[in-house]
């Protein structure tokens, strides 16, 4: 029995959060500021209280299952959800409806802790839906605005639609072996064709909710039409969960169909990588460039993923911790710019260093980091996937790899060099950010730089992966 | 009168399942969009029933699948409509074609 209070303490804590938002709903409400005052207290608790009584073990017949990795990997995520609060204080605090967006957004939180413990297929599916259906209505925060209806409208029949494709590649696995238990599953797997053909429903699926190549369509359009909040939460926590999830589920349960896999990763990967990077180059909105920028970062996931062996699990764990500081980093910066002036285009951050040096200096730190330039911890995160993705020898992937790397180069520095070198006769004036939003983006800051430079982090993750 | 076998059962969901894919591929209205993915959650539903009828009929797993399917089928429509209602305000239409400020 205390078995259970531990082991889904994340996901208890969570509720817990859920219900004292509804009562507070309920009872008399409060103003927005001190409501969000009082959920970034309660949401850093939530992510301190993440380390401590951790226990392995797993629970209703192993339909949830924990270890130190999840534990690890659903304390990112927590960060995550803590730094989006504190970076897009200007937004909340001015939405009229800020408990319900903190209860949809902890509500998809919630569903993404269930899908990283998920042992099972039915767990699994009831947690991506958890996960999916309120983001879809975060999406649609911005309730006047045509653009923000329309991208959650692409979001909902989107995510519907693959999740009845998963569905129907389920039923062919519970058709093919009888069981929908992992654990069961990965012995009855033998590579027969009506296996395949269900684990290729399964993989659209994750490529889907993934953003994929060719799956990706909804991706930008609904980066830029959601409030920068949920953009920021669907970029960097939900792509976490999926990349998770999907690395756990490739290695442990279709561990028997790896030679099929292994294929349809390589050219996945290479396409997600030249499509993404070939279409951030052309972009003019922030939101769309940042929506293909990560997708191309997905593609160099999928490349650590190919490698099966324990080295894919930690250098795309070390990636996604990398990840969410430095792409976080770059949406705060860009959600305190449209929010205060409202302009979101490329070429309104011309000469953005006269004005707010601060800014200027944090989005030229994420953007070196997302782009992998030496000193900062993207670097390293890169480093460490692609060496990842080098030990199946196969170095005609990896050339390919890293020549998309050097194409990322020129689009992520034409902003660098808009801010600092272009002339602009009516640049962004002087803004004023919060002391929240100040200190979330020196956080991020500090995240982008000692992340690389303390080695133990790497060594940690790589110690609790064993 | 002939007893429909697992194979008459399979070609129905197969064949139900490709007709939500074309309805939803080819309509413009969104709620005839959403029909089509009832569709294809529905055949899912019957592929289930169908496996554990005839092939697994001691693991329960497939009618336990099938009733969480029709719930999160109920939630997710729910969603749905509240967003194509909030659509319809200000495009003052449901035609997907209409819909069409994010490209590219």
């Amino acid at each position: 029995m205390n078995d259970l209070w531990i082991l889904m303490k994340s996901e208890l804590v969570i509720t817990l959060i859920i219900f004292i938002l509804l009562f507070i709903k309920l009872s008399r409400g409060m103003k927005n500021e001190s409501l969000l005052a009082l959920t970034q207290i309660l949401l850093l608790a939530n992510f301190i209280i993440g380390f401590f009584f951790n226990k392995q073990g797993s629970l209703f017949g192993d339909m949830f299952y924990t270890t130190p990795l999840i534990v690890l990997q659903k304390n990112i995520l927590n960060l995550g959800v803590y730094l989006i609060s504190l970076l897009c204080s200007g937004w909340l605090k001015k939405t009229p409806h800020l408990p319900e967006f903190f209860m949809l957004m902890l509500s998809a939180l919630l569903g993404m802790f269930f899908m990283i413990s998920s042992g099972n297929l039915l767990m699994f599916y009831l947690s991506l839906e958890l996960a999916s259906i309120p983001v879809a209505a975060m999406a649609n925060f911005d309730l006047e605005k045509k653009r923000s209806s329309e991208g959650a409208m692409k979001m909902i029949l989107s995510s519907a639609f693959s999740s009845g494709i998963l569905l129907f590649g389920i039923s062919l696995i519970y058709g093919a072996t009888g069981t929908i238990s992992f654990a069961q599953l990965s012995s009855q797997l033998d590579g027969s064709p009506l296996q395949i053909l269900a684990f290729v429903f399964l993989f659209a699926a994750f490529a889907f909710k993934l953003s994929v190549v060719p799956f990706h369509l909804w991706t930008a359009d609904v980066y830029e039409g959601s409030p920068i909040a949920a953009t920021s939460f669907l970029s960097v926590i939900s792509k976490g969960a999926i990349a998770f999830v999907f690395i756990s589920a490739l290695y442990r349960v279709f561990q028997p169909l790896q030679e099929t896999w292994y294929i349809m990763l390589v050219i996945l990967a290479i396409a997600t990588m030249v499509i993404g990077n070939l279409f951030a180059l052309r972009q003019q909105n922030i939101k769309r460039f940042l929506a293909f920028s990560s997708i191309a970062q997905v593609g160099f996931i999928l490349v650590a993923i190919s490698s099966n062996d324990s080295a894919g699990i930690s250098s795309v764990v070390y990636f996604i911790l990398i990840y969410v500081f430095s792409n976080l980093a770059a949406f705060g910066v860009a959600s305190v710019i449209t929010d205060q002036t409202g302009k979101e285009n490329i070429d309104d951050y011309k000469g953005l260093y006269k004005t707010n040096p601060f800014l200027t200096w944090i989005l030229t730190l994420a953007l070196f980091s997302l782009a992998g330039i030496p000193p900062t911890a993207g670097f390293f995160g890169k480093l460490f996937l692609i060496s990842a993705g080098a030990a199946k020898a196969n170095y005609g992937f990896i050339i390919v790899v890293v020549l998309n790397l050097v194409i990322s180069l020129y689009y992520y520095l034409r902003i660098v060099r808009a801010m600092f070198m272009d002339k602009n006769e009516q640049p962004v004036e002087k803004i004023k950010v919060t002391a929240a939003g100040k200190f979330a983006l020196i956080l991020c800051a500090a995240g982008i730089v000692l992340v690389g430079l303390l080695s133990w982090i790497y060594d940690y993750i790589v110690m609790i992966n064993k | 009168m002939m007893q429909p076998g697992l194979y008459h059962l399979l070609f129905i969901s197969a064949a139900l399942f490709f007709i939500g894919i074309y309805g939803f591929f080819t309509r413009r209205n969104l709620i005839t969009m959403l029909m089509s993915i009832e569709l294809i959650l529905n055949s899912v539903n019957l592929n289930f029933i169908a496996f554990n009828k005839y092939l697994w009929p001691h693991k329960m797993d497939g009618l336990f699948f099938t009733v969480f399917i029709i719930a999160i089928a109920a939630a997710e429509a729910a969603v749905a409509i509240a967003i194509i209602i909030n659509l319809y305000r200000s495009h003052n239409s449901i035609d997907v074609e209409n819909a069409e400020e994010l490209k590219y």
